[in-house]
């Protein structure tokens, strides 16, 4: 079974570190020493109990403001499956965390405190991974056990949520009551929530579908390596190697080359040298091709009977990950696929407000995005390059964008559409 | 049918590339343990049957277990690839670097030094290694292609955001990358996957009969290179690595595992983390977060 990986929001102190410390406690996956390390530790829980949320918070940093500040990946498993918990932190300053970790995520858990009800972060996560189109949210709301596992709370937060998550169109949405602290509906089913019948978070996690249908899409490959053996006996050899990003490679599988457009069919599918049956995504395989075709890294091999969308102009959603604001006509360099390619930013002409979660026209004067923003632009590229919608392809769908001078990664994008061709001379 | 292993796989060849197409000089860290092995197998399957675009480069402290660089060398020899191997007794000797003394001194943080030196002299713009971020609280943070200045430093705050499958390994002049591929893999995965390769590994990690001592709850190989005080004890033991390091500071663990599939059950089953066994990583808590700031891996 494939690998799970999800991300956890919510705001401070709603419980998220106590939640992923009692997931990993109660699968076994804290180990003898570990365990040891917490309770050599002076920072406890307020009744003097092992804090489990030690497990999550790394640096020293953050052990000292007692906040997680970056991304920390964890793993576990279960009889069932492998997962991995991408653990974005909640301050309203880290969005950029949160984009991160939900470009990597199969599936969000949402935290809400009982007590609080629906917040400003809690729009905003949920607006985040409707951005970022996370296939899946568990919505678990938290600290039950503060509000004597009331039902009318708990069905009240639900109905606010339903409504967040119908206006941003997030589907596959799942509400959960749960105290992270005492363990209810986590890895087994709470005796304290009659009314809630369905299964504990755990149970979820262990049947939550990934990138389904993903082998049943257009085959996509980014060309990232060709491998030309100078070795005897292989004079005539190329293979073009690359992940799989969505579909299928079969041998016989007539491919397009893009953006050259150069037709071709698929001689065979490899890994390490040995033939495949096929090349499913994800694999990393080598396909070598029936013709002798031009084709180096940043270039497309796409199934020809669906090929991608080619375009110079794009729409997309970009969120700004940089402290340095990003003002209209800047320009960057894109990776996109395997490809670095020069751009610039046409149009900025929305901005995101993740607390109304409603798009905001900007006016002249204030056409920037700042760190943590999101917004709806056009970007004109140095080449046209393929590429299918975010809403339908994750990876094919997605840019980074980063400054030429310093390097830094400064931009992620969400690509939607292409744009009308811009008029003013091209880059 | 698709499971975690082969997506673990496919992931970790593909980062491979990425270090192959976006530098002209890298090299992949070859110490002959276990996470390096699987490095080497993952190669040929991003490469083969051309050559690896990178030569392996082992930094040897000068304490190595024999079997550890006996291996090495057969395994550089049979892959047909070019071994770089740097010395820290070189960088001693070159008065660059100053050995610690007493008992538990040891050369590991050394490396870090001659590694340096060694990104110097062959202008390496990409380390890769075998670091998991499962191993300890500071890796777990860790980005797959992280970013290192001219001193060779880790800055947390620095490091770059890193989105969907689109590594930036942009550098400015002096900076280099240390890029893992095997960054989500978890100790079980790297034994299950060497057992599905089918792949050879040095005798060290299985069962076999050796002199220790004991300290605390650590046993410490006897070699020529770990001080031993009158007053320990040598006991004979039935031991194997779990990692397999400097011999200063890899302590064994007891164990009658004796082949691959008896080492996947053992560990499948076992309750301590394999950082436990290495003595550099209790010296504090914070020490491994320390380490990295300095250089270190
Ligand atoms: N009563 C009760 N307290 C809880 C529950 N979950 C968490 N807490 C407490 O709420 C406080 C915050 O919990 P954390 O898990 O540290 O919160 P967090 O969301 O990870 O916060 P940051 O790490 O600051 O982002 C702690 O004092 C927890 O013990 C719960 O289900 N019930």
């Amino acid at each position: 079974m494939r690998r799970l990986r999800f991300i956890t929001a919510g705001s401070v102190d709603d419980g998220k570190s106590t939640l992923i410390g009692r997931l990993l406690y109660e699968t076994g996956a804290v180990l003898n020493d570990q365990l040891a390390a917490l309770e050599r530790s002076r920072i406890r829980n307020e009744n003097g109990s092992v804090n489990l949320a030690l497990l999550t918070d790394g640096l020293m940093d953050e052990r000292l403001q007692g906040i997680t500040i970056d991304i920390a990946w964890k793993y576990f498993a279960t009889a069932a499956r492998r997962f991995v918990i991408i653990d974005a932190p909640g301050h309203v300053q880290y969005t950029r965390n949160m984009v991160t970790g939900a470009s990597h995520a199969d599936l969000a858990v949402i935290l809400i405190d009982a007590r609080k009800g629906v917040i400003e972060q809690t729009r905003r996560h949920s607006a985040v991974a409707a951005l970022l189109g996370i296939p899946r949210i568990v919505v678990a709301v938290n600290k039950l056990d503060l509000v004597g596992f009331d039902r009318g709370r708990f069905d009240r937060i639900a109905g606010d949520y339903l409504g967040i998550a119908e206006k941003l169109g997030l589907k596959g949405v799942h509400l959960l009551p749960v105290s992270a602290l005492e363990g209810d509906n986590v890895v087994s089913r709470s005796t304290r929530t009659p009314w809630y019948d369905g299964p504990p978070l755990l149970e979820l996690l262990e049947s939550a579908p990934v990138d389904e249908g993903i082998e049943a899409r257009p085959a996509r490959m980014a060309v990232q390596h060709v491998i030309r053996p100078q070795a005897k006996g292989f004079h005539d050899y190329r293979a073009f190697g690359g992940q799989v990003l969505s579909g299928t490679f079969r041998k016989g599988d007539a491919v397009t080359l893009l953006p050259s457009g150069a037709t071709t069919r698929v001689l065979s599918v490899e890994a390490a040298g040995r033939e495949l049956a096929e090349g499913p995504a994800p694999l990393s395989v080598a396909l070598r091709l029936a013709h002798e075709v031009d084709a180096s890294r940043g270039d497309w091999i796409v199934a020809s009977g669906a090929p991608p969308i080619l375009s110079q102009d794009l729409v997309a959603d970009l969120c700004w990950l940089d402290e340095k604001p990003l003002v209209e006509g800047a320009r960057t360099l894109v990776r996109h696929g395997t490809a670095f390619l020069r751009a610039s930013v046409r149009d900025l002409s929305r901005r995101w407000d993740l607390d109304s979660i409603e798009e905001k026209p900007l006016t002249n004067g204030d056409r920037r995005l700042a760190f943590n923003e999101l917004g709806r632009v056009t970007i004109r590229l140095a080449r046209p390059i393929p590429f299918d919608p975010y809403g339908e392809n994750r990876l094919t769908g997605a840019m980074v964008l980063i400054d030429e001078a310093s390097g830094r990664t400064v931009g992620a994008a969400m690509i939607r559409a292409s744009a009308p061709p811009d008029d003013e001379p091209s880059i | 049918m698709m499971d975690a292993i082969d997506e673990l796989e496919a992931e970790a060849i593909s980062i491979l590339r990425e270090v192959a197409g976006q530098y002209s000089r890298s090299a992949l860290l070859f110490s002959g343990g276990k996470d390096s092995i699987a490095l080497a197998r993952l190669s040929e399957k991003a490469f083969r049957p051309g050559r690896f675009p990178y030569p392996l480069l082992h930094i040897d402290t000068g304490h190595n277990f024999p079997e550890a660089i006996e291996y090495r060398d057969r395994m550089a020899a049979d892959l047909g690839e070019e071994l770089l191997v740097r010395r820290v007794q070189d960088s001693i000797d070159a008065g660059k670097a100053v050995e610690e003394t007493g008992k538990g001194a040891s050369r590991n943080a050394l490396q870090s030094i001659t590694l340096l030196d060694a990104v110097a002299e062959f202008r390496f713009e990409a380390l890769i290694g075998g670091a998991r971020r499962d191993e300890e609280k500071a890796r777990a943070k860790e980005r797959v292609f992280s970013l290192r200045d001219e001193f060779g430093q880790w800055d947390p705050k620095r490091q770059r955001p890193e989105l969907w499958n689109l590594y930036n390994g942009r550098l400015r002049p002096g900076e280099h990358v240390r890029v893992f591929p095997l960054s989500n893999w978890t100790e079980l995965d790297v034994w299950e996957y060497l057992r599905r390769e089918g792949v050879e590994l040095p005798s060290l990690y299985f069962s076999h009969s050796r002199k220790v001592v004991r300290r605390g709850a650590a046993l410490f190989p006897v070699s020529p290179f770990v001080h031993v005080d009158p007053g320990e004890e040598i006991l004979e033991s039935t031991v194997r690595f779990r990692t397999v390091g400097d011999m200063t500071c890899t302590a064994a663990v007891e164990s009658r595992a004796a082949t691959l599939d008896a080492v996947v059950e053992e560990i499948r089953r076992s309750r301590e983390s394999e950082r436990g066994s290495r003595l550099d990583d209790q010296r504090s808590e914070a020490a491994m977060e320390e380490r990295k700031k300095q250089g270190y891996f």
